[in-house]
């Protein structure tokens, strides 16, 4: 096992990189819209490059990828706050289909003719079991709405999904219901492993959220002056700035190890390390661009947002850390 | 490992210095070193399975032989001549001879580039004149790398050259340095009249720094080397109190140590892929990035470690002379406040964090007044 990226990831990023350098340029003004998704752009993707069937098996039409391939997307979607389902149709909602072997259904995701969503709270941890339909992320754009009641995964066709106004804009949650006759069995899901899975490769999005926020500082610091210097050659600002790199390093070696080995600690550590690196680098964003920093004119405001927002998601870090008790010899 | 096999066949490790020579001799020392100097020229990464393969042989004393493996190694094979590798590296790798490292002063710390000592040229000798401090081992040294002033009328980075000192030469006197900790690991060194061949001289007349650099870097490096093993290090002293000790647990406690194991985890994790990185070239400023969390990580798991022990105890306060670095060693509070010296040594964590934002993140160094001057011009 290696913690650095192969060629073909390497390959892979540029290609998703390159699109969305092109095509995901207005994140900020279409939050405000009726459609924050951009659609198009996830027929793209998912078409075109082939990410929506990357984790299902290439006898499902996919291209059987493992996680570590789908960890390089999701560090490139990061760095862009691309709104795409990526995350909940094609990590989620794909791996609760994968554990049923739902074939048919996967069929269509692989060829992204249709995009799916797990209608289990964004904000549950994996360590407990999520009650309600609430806070649920991706199910507004989904063709197919899957609900899990008692361990058993049901495709639910009549699914009616009502946005809330979300602190992430870039991925809105929603209330979804439907009636109770109107349910099909696809068998009996492992939900806390499926939210596991999912926050193994979440810490891949945090670092990719993480990384622009440094990047986007260094530049700006470099740039911008005030006592006839660029407040970049302070030292006030510059240890910050490398106390920051070295949390991204290290988040870097996290994702990586975490989308490697899937284990409960590899994930555990990914998501109690990058949770608060996402959100500390995106604070210390905020407050380095000084007033230009609080405008909404500015997009770091989306990316402080997708990284709360993700810090709640699938287990807080406290969660992860509480879980780490036992597997490391740390309990009370 | 076959050519490992091949040799453990014909060499029985009876006497440990035979076997020790054997094994530099049959290039299976440091691999990624040339054929003749203990190496084969191979690829940095295989050495671990190199070393697994002499599991059970006699080993290295890397306490005592660390700056010699560390820093005067690669700075004598990146800048020796071939006569210069071939006396010392091999002695220095069996550990017949020790090293040590005359680089700060009481004057220059932080500021390396500013050290005072002098080196005159006589003829075909230098004679050196100054006083060098923090200097682990002395005591037990063959050998050292020394900088030395040798232009005092250009600016400070431009008038220095790199030696090798011979520590038995006369007017070396070594003087041990009492530590927090009470014993006495460093040494202050005081250099009268010392007379070095300029077969000594390591690189170019005025190109100390430069030389300099070379060894800094392996230094972070090496005191910045994480434990490969998932909860080793300092960590393990820790979690081996929190098993022991049940009736001293607290929730306070339990939170504070989560929240640092998992940053020694993914510390550990940037190691091993440093480590990757390294398996190809030398090592780049990224090292000095796992120097300041290794020193972090110490402080504040050696803290934790005494709090959690509840002892107001301390072993032993006597003045000793230590036999080697030891960071572990002894009791709670010896690991508390020898890790203090973690952000010092090596160069401070404030000038690491100078390093990494100038030269990974490429920002502007701050206003230098020093920087044109003569050194000899420089208020001190």
């Amino acid at each position: 096992m290696t913690l650095l990226y192969s060629p073909d990831e390497e390959d892979l990023r540029s290609a998703v990189r390159d699109l969305l350098k092109d095509r995901c340029t207005d994140v900020l003004a279409r939050v405000e819209t009726a459609q924050p998704y951009d659609l198009d752009l996830w027929k793209t993707l998912s078409r075109e490059i082939g990410v929506a069937g990357l984790l299902i098996p290439e006898e499902y039409g996919g291209a059987g990828a493992t996680p570590r391939e789908a960890g390089v997307v999701l560090e490139e979607l990061g760095r862009f706050v691309a709104p795409v389902p990526f995350f909940t149709s094609s990590v989620l909602a794909t791996k609760a289909l994968l554990e049923v072997g739902a074939g048919e259904l996967l069929e269509r995701l692989a060829g992204g003719e249709a995009t799916a969503a797990l209608a289990v709270p964004f904000s549950a941890s994996p360590y407990r079991i999520p009650s309600g339909t609430a806070n649920v992320a991706g199910a507004d754009v989904a063709d197919i709405v899957l609900v899990v009641e008692d361990g058993v995964l049901y495709q639910v066709p009549g699914a009616r999904v009502e946005l809330v106004s979300s602190l992430d804009m870039t991925r809105p949650v929603g209330t979804v219901s439907y009636g109770s006759g109107d349910k099909v069995r696809l068998g009996e899901v492992d939900l806390p492993g499926v939210l596991g899975f999912g926050a193994a490769l979440l810490a891949s999005e945090q670092l990719g959220v993480a990384e622009w926020c440094l990047q986007t500082t260094l530049d700006y610091v470099k740039t911008r002056y005030q006592f006839a210097r660029p407040v970049g050659s302070f030292q006030a600002i510059k240890h910050r700035l490398a106390d920051l790199w070295l949390d991204v390093v290290r988040a870097r070696a996290a994702a990586r190890n975490a989308v490697s080995e899937l284990s409960p600690i590899a994930t555990a550590t990914a998501q109690a390390w990058n949770a608060d690196v996402a959100v500390h680098v995106a604070e210390d964003a905020v407050q380095l661009h000084g007033g230009i920093g609080m405008t909404w004119e500015h997009p770091v405001h989306l990316y402080l947002k997708r990284a709360k927002a993700t810090q709640i998601a699938l287990g807080t870090p406290g969660d992860h850390r509480e879980a780490l008790a036992s597997l490391v010899g740390l309990e009370m | 490992m076959d050519v490992v096999d091949d040799f453990l066949r014909d060499h029985p490790a009876d006497d440990r210095l035979e076997f020790l020579r054997a094994r530099f001799d049959a290039g299976l020392a440091w691999v990624h070193f040339p054929e003749g100097l203990g190496g084969r020229g191979w690829s940095r990464d295989l050495q671990q399975e190199v070393d697994e393969a002499f599991k059970g042989t006699p080993q290295l004393d890397f306490g005592v032989q660390a700056i010699g493996l560390g820093m005067a190694a690669p700075t004598i094979l990146a800048f020796g001549t071939e006569e210069q590798k071939r006396r010392f590296l091999r002695p220095l790798w069996t550990g017949e001879e020790i090293w040590c490292q005359l680089f700060s002063e009481p004057g220059a710390g932080s500021d390396l580039a500013t050290l005072a000592t002098r080196a005159v040229r006589d003829g075909d000798e230098w004679v050196v004149d100054g006083q060098k401090v923090w200097t682990s081992g002395a005591h037990h040294a063959r050998w050292a790398i020394l900088v030395a002033r040798t232009d005092p009328d250009v600016p400070k980075h431009r008038g220095l050259t790199y030696f090798v000192c011979d520590m038995h030469a006369p007017g070396v006197e070594v003087r041990p340095l009492r530590q927090i900790t009470g014993e006495a690991e460093f040494n202050e060194v005081f250099l009268t009249g010392v007379r070095l061949g300029d077969d000594l001289r390591l690189g170019q007349v005025g190109d100390g720094w430069r030389v300099a650099q070379t060894t800094l870097m392996n230094e972070r490096v090496a005191i910045g080397g994480n434990p490969v093993r998932r909860g080793g290090g300092m960590m393990g002293p820790v979690l081996d109190a929190w098993r022991e000790h049940p009736e001293h647990r607290s929730h306070d406690l339990q939170q504070r140590l989560l929240k640092i194991w998992v940053e020694a985890e993914v510390t550990r994790l940037s190691g091993v892929r440093l480590r990757e990185q390294l398996a190809v070239g030398q090592p780049g400023p990224e090292g000095s990035g796992m120097k300041l969390s290794f020193a972090k990580l110490n402080q504040e798991l050696s803290g934790i470690e005494v709090e959690l022990n509840r002892d107001l105890g301390y072993d032993d306060w006597s003045f000793r002379r230590s036999e080697s670095v030891d960071f572990f060693g002894r009791g709670p509070g010896y690991r508390y406040l020898r890790a203090k010296g973690n952000s010092i040594e090596g160069g401070t964590s404030e000038i690491l964090r100078n390093i990494v934002s100038e030269r990974v993140l490429g920002l502007p160094s701050e206003p230098r007044v020093d920087k044109d001057v003569p050194w000899k011009d420089l208020p001190r």
